[in-house]
């Protein structure tokens, strides 16, 4: 026989002032199933425990009733509890008297009738519980990290120095992402080149760290602990083994105007390139659309010349499945297609550029070796204007959100101006200033203070070309929102500060591996507060632009805390999972597959049941095996929302914890 | 914090009479006031009600939001009615729309059904579901002349313990002139 056993805690008086505790528990004896029945001072204390525990063995309960706080406080204390006084955990119900009874009424009568109808409920319920199993899964002790950028570097590298081993997963031929293309870093100006390529060496060399270049995850299977990944490794047509990165194939490549990436198209590269100097690795891949060979049939000049017979035309795409415990997704972010802003003339008028294509124009191993140089005459400008929130903070044409460093790049850009440029003229068009950063604040007012960059506050309505040859020079027609005025401003070059974006393709990723993205596509944290590197998927985790805009040093933070959790997770040979999970009858199921759509985890999947059919039936001959599709339940995947128990047609799933049986005992229970 | 993009949360819905033109529904909240009410209402004459007569709702609360907001409610010590009972679900979208009608069947004067803001759901999909499902469920109450003023869904998150409190004051001030309600009653399942 089930014997329940109510313990009442007054909470010190929290409880007790509304409710009465004593007239409480005395009800609750002449409750069904109720074997035993107390009320105590404190029942989360070390004596209202024990008090548990030997009610637990003196009168045999199997199950027990605290009715006290929010079990969002106390239930995994007292489910410990009654685990150490002998029963399942999971043969507990809390009924909440505190937070949803004595707190918000003031009728101690009235209260205390209430409270009896939550115990009520509580007592139906728990009669129906059944002890739930907690089941283990094993940890492969294997971390993948997607995106090669500087959030990915830094969670490789922290996961990596721990002992575990991880793959480096980047699409394309180098790791480095945008910080390799940036040339100084604010606030501290240092050059961003200078603080990334060791890490990309270290990466590179580290015993634990295998860099996956020029690849891309296809899919994943699997859950924490066991995700099955699939990668392509795309062909490069050349053998990353036997090349010795020498270079010569590229200086002898006969195709070399091809418009380079790496410099936002203000430089060129050959057919057969590696990114830029620094590559890690830097094995060069045969970019397939541009080169000769493939394009007519004829020419195998790299073939030829590399003296380690690394090219091999021959190659293929490769897909490798490769077993992971955990994966941080470090896949960054790409930048706003300002051509929208048709008023800026952006792809019309070559003098107008983007906040990174102007990074190149500055670096030293850029296109114009570090001269600033307007790309329609390579003539130095001498009036540069800035236009920030470009797709930022509007809602009309681009995004609401602001994208953080924006502001920041923005004064470093004009400072640079400054700074290279003898008799120039910087002028930022600006909404706010926004330098939320240590020493942010500082380097903006230097920029005003020491370097005289102008500030106009307002928003640019339009720019256009007037003159011709060397008079050419592009207005930039706003309002100056201070003066009240319309300002028109002759510029040799404006630098637009366009939005972060997720990367176009975010959507699909994290559909794939199936993680949620919010309105804007960025990737969602599970707690915007309290857990803001973890996914809801267990064992995924997010780390830099891509879970939302930010610099360089919010991006190595997160990245180290993603790494802490990768390792706190990998740390274990095993893991416990949470036992409140579907499950399914499959003599009810009858295979319609309904469930595997709606559930969010993809945890339900076809499995083939074999049965033998016994006495005489109508539709085949007896003793025969048949064979039927039903559904399944992969515990590792749900998460125990009960989604698919509503939509089963046939009422065969049902969800442990939460049983339809349950559920409707406590709705039963006050009548 | 009170959402004000939630109008028909905030508001008590009017009863209209037949006829008149329904308010905007707005897509996430379904509510009393996005429908006409049926002609034979079951709302009792005033004197049927026992002055000191008070519903019995029955709240199917998920438990990452609802659940959560309704505890910061008593944390922040906001009074409401005791007229409602907290039932915990993991997810709006456990809750079956058979619990509901039984809820209504054994007695229960109302029923709300709670879960996280569209776009906040803990398990990402599941709120959508019971949205979808609630507004067919609404409009067949509507069908099978149940007063639709008895039945609400509404999204409550954890940090809105305010609205939780208005919610269910709300849907008590709303229930008591409608008197218990009798129209899905079981046989004896109740003990009048
Ligand atoms: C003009 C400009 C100037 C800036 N200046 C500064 C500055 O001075 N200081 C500062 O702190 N911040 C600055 N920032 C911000 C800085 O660029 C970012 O904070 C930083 O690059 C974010 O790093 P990340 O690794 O998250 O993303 P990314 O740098 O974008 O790296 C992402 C990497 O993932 C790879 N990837 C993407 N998708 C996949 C996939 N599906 N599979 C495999 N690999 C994939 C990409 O190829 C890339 O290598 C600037 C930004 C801009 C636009």
């Amino acid at each position: 026989m089930k014997k329940v056993g109510v313990f009442v805690c007054h909470c010190g008086t929290n409880i007790s002032q509304t409710v009465h505790c004593e007239k409480l528990a005395e009800a609750a004896k002449t409750l069904p199933g109720v074997a035993f029945s107390t009320e105590y001072k404190y029942m989360c204390s070390d004596p209202g425990q024990t008090m548990i525990k030997e009610a637990i063995a003196e009168h045999g309960l199997d199950r027990v009733v605290v009715a006290a706080c929010s079990p969002r406080m106390h239930e995994t204390t007292f489910r410990k509890c009654i685990d150490s006084g002998g029963l399942n955990p999971y043969m507990l119900e809390i009924a909440n008297i505190r937070e949803q009874c004595s707190w918000v009424h003031s009728d101690k009568d009235k209260a205390t009738a209430k409270a009896g109808d939550l115990v009520n409920m509580a007592v139906a319920k728990v009669l129906k519980n059944e002890q739930l199993p907690s089941s283990f899964i094993p940890v492969h002790k294997r971390a993948l990290v997607i995106g090669g950028g500087i959030a990915g570097i830094q969670a490789a590298l922290d996961i990596a120095d721990t002992g575990y081993h991880v793959d480096l997963v980047e699409r394309e031929p180098s790791i480095g992402g945008k910080m390799a293309q940036i040339d100084k870093t604010f606030p501290t100006m240092d050059c961003s080149a200078c603080i990334l390529t060791p890490k990309m060496v270290d990466a590179s060399q580290h015993p634990n760290i295998t860099i996956i270049p020029y690849s891309e995850v296809e899919k994943v299977d699997g859950y924490v602990g066991n995700f099955d990944v699939t990668i392509r490794r795309k062909a490069s047509y050349v053998d990353s083994v036997k090349c010795t990165g020498c270079g010569l194939c590229s200086e002898k490549c006969p195709s070399k105007k091809i418009p380079s990436e790496f410099e936002c198209n203000l430089g060129t590269r050959p057919a057969i390139y590696s990114p830029f100097p620094q590559a890690i690795p830097n094995k060069p891949v045969i970019d397939r659309e541009n080169c000769r060979y493939f394009k007519t049939g004829k020419c195998k000049i790299c073939a030829r010349v590399c003296t380690a017979d690394a090219v091999n035309f021959e190659d293929q795409d490769e897909m490798v499945q490769i077993r992971y415990g955990a994966i941080v997704v470090a896949t960054g972010y790409t930048l706003y297609d300002h051509s929208q802003y048709g008023e800026y003339g952006y792809g019309h008028y070559k003098d107008v550029i983007s906040g990174l294509e102007f990074e190149r124009l500055v670096n030293a191993s850029g296109p114009t070796m570090g001269k600033i140089k307007r790309p329609s005459d390579n003539t130095e400008p001498k009036n540069v204007v800035f236009i920030k929130c470009v797709g930022s903070r509007d809602k009309a044409r681009g995004h609401d959100y602001c994208s953080r460093a924006c502001c920041m790049y923005t004064a470093k850009h004009a400072t640079m101006v400054r700074d290279k440029i003898k008799d120039s003229q910087a002028i930022i068009f600006y909404m706010d200033i926004r330098t939320p950063g240590k020493n942010y604040e500082e380097f903006y007012l230097r920029g005003v203070e020491e370097y005289g960059v102008t500030y106009v506050r307002g928003r640019v309505s339009r720019i256009y070309e007037e003159g011709e040859g060397e008079n050419r020079k592009l207005i930039v027609q706003g309002e100056d929102t201070l003066l009240g005025k319309q300002v028109f401003v002759d510029a040799d070059m404006v630098v637009l500060a366009t939005a972060m974006e997720p990367q176009p393709d975010a959507a699909g990723f994290a559909r794939k591996i199936g993680i949620s993205y919010d309105q804007n596509n960025f990737f969602s944290e599970a707690h915007p507060k309290l857990r803001p590197v973890e996914t809801l998927s267990a064992g995924i985790y997010l780390a830099g632009a891509c879970q939302g805009p930010k610099d360089i040093p919010d991006t190595v933070a997160q990245a180290g805390a993603a790494a802490a959790k990768v390792v706190a997770l990998l740390s274990k040979d095993e893991m416990e999972t949470e036992p409140i999970v579907a499950k399914v009858d499959t003599d009810r199921c009858s295979g319609c597959g309904f469930c595997i759509p709606i559930c969010p985890y993809k945890a339900i999947s076809f499995t083939d049941l074999t049965e033998r059919v016994h006495g005489s039936v109508a539709w085949g001959p007896t003793g025969k095996e048949v064979k039927r599709q039903v559904a399944n339940v992969n515990n590792g995947l749900c998460q125990g929302c009960g989604a698919c128990t509503v939509n089963c047609r046939a009422g065969a799933l049902d969800l442990l914890g939460f049983t339809n049986e349950q559920i409707l005992a406590e709705v039963d229970s006050l009548w | 914090m009170v959402n004000s993009l939630d109008p028909t949360c905030n508001t008590t819905p009017e009863p209209m009479t037949p006829g008149s033109t329904t308010p905007n529904p707005t897509p996430l909240e379904i509510s009393a006031a996005e429908l006409t009410v049926p002609q034979n209402t079951s709302a009792a004459s005033a004197k049927d009600i026992a002055s000191d007569w008070e519903p019995k709702i029955l709240v199917f609360a998920c438990q990452y939001c609802t659940y959560a907001g309704a505890d910061l409610a008593g944390l922040s010590r906001l009074q409401y009615p005791t007229t409602t009972r907290v039932l915990r679900v993991p997810c709006s979208g456990r809750t079956n729309p058979q619990f509901v009608i039984r809820a209504f069947q054994k007695g229960f004067d109302g029923v709300l059904v709670a879960g996280c803001h569209p776009g906040d759901c803990h398990f990402t999909t599941g709120n959508y579901f019971t949205r979808r499902r609630y507004l067919l469920m609404t409009r067949l109450m509507e069908f099978i002349g149940l007063d639709p003023r008895r039945f609400r869904v509404c999204w409550i998150s954890g940090s809105e313990g305010p609205k939780f409190q208005q919610v269910v004051t709300e849907l008590t001030d709303t229930i008591r002139p409608l008197g218990p309600s009798q129209k899905l009653w079981d046989e004896g399942g109740i003990s009048s």
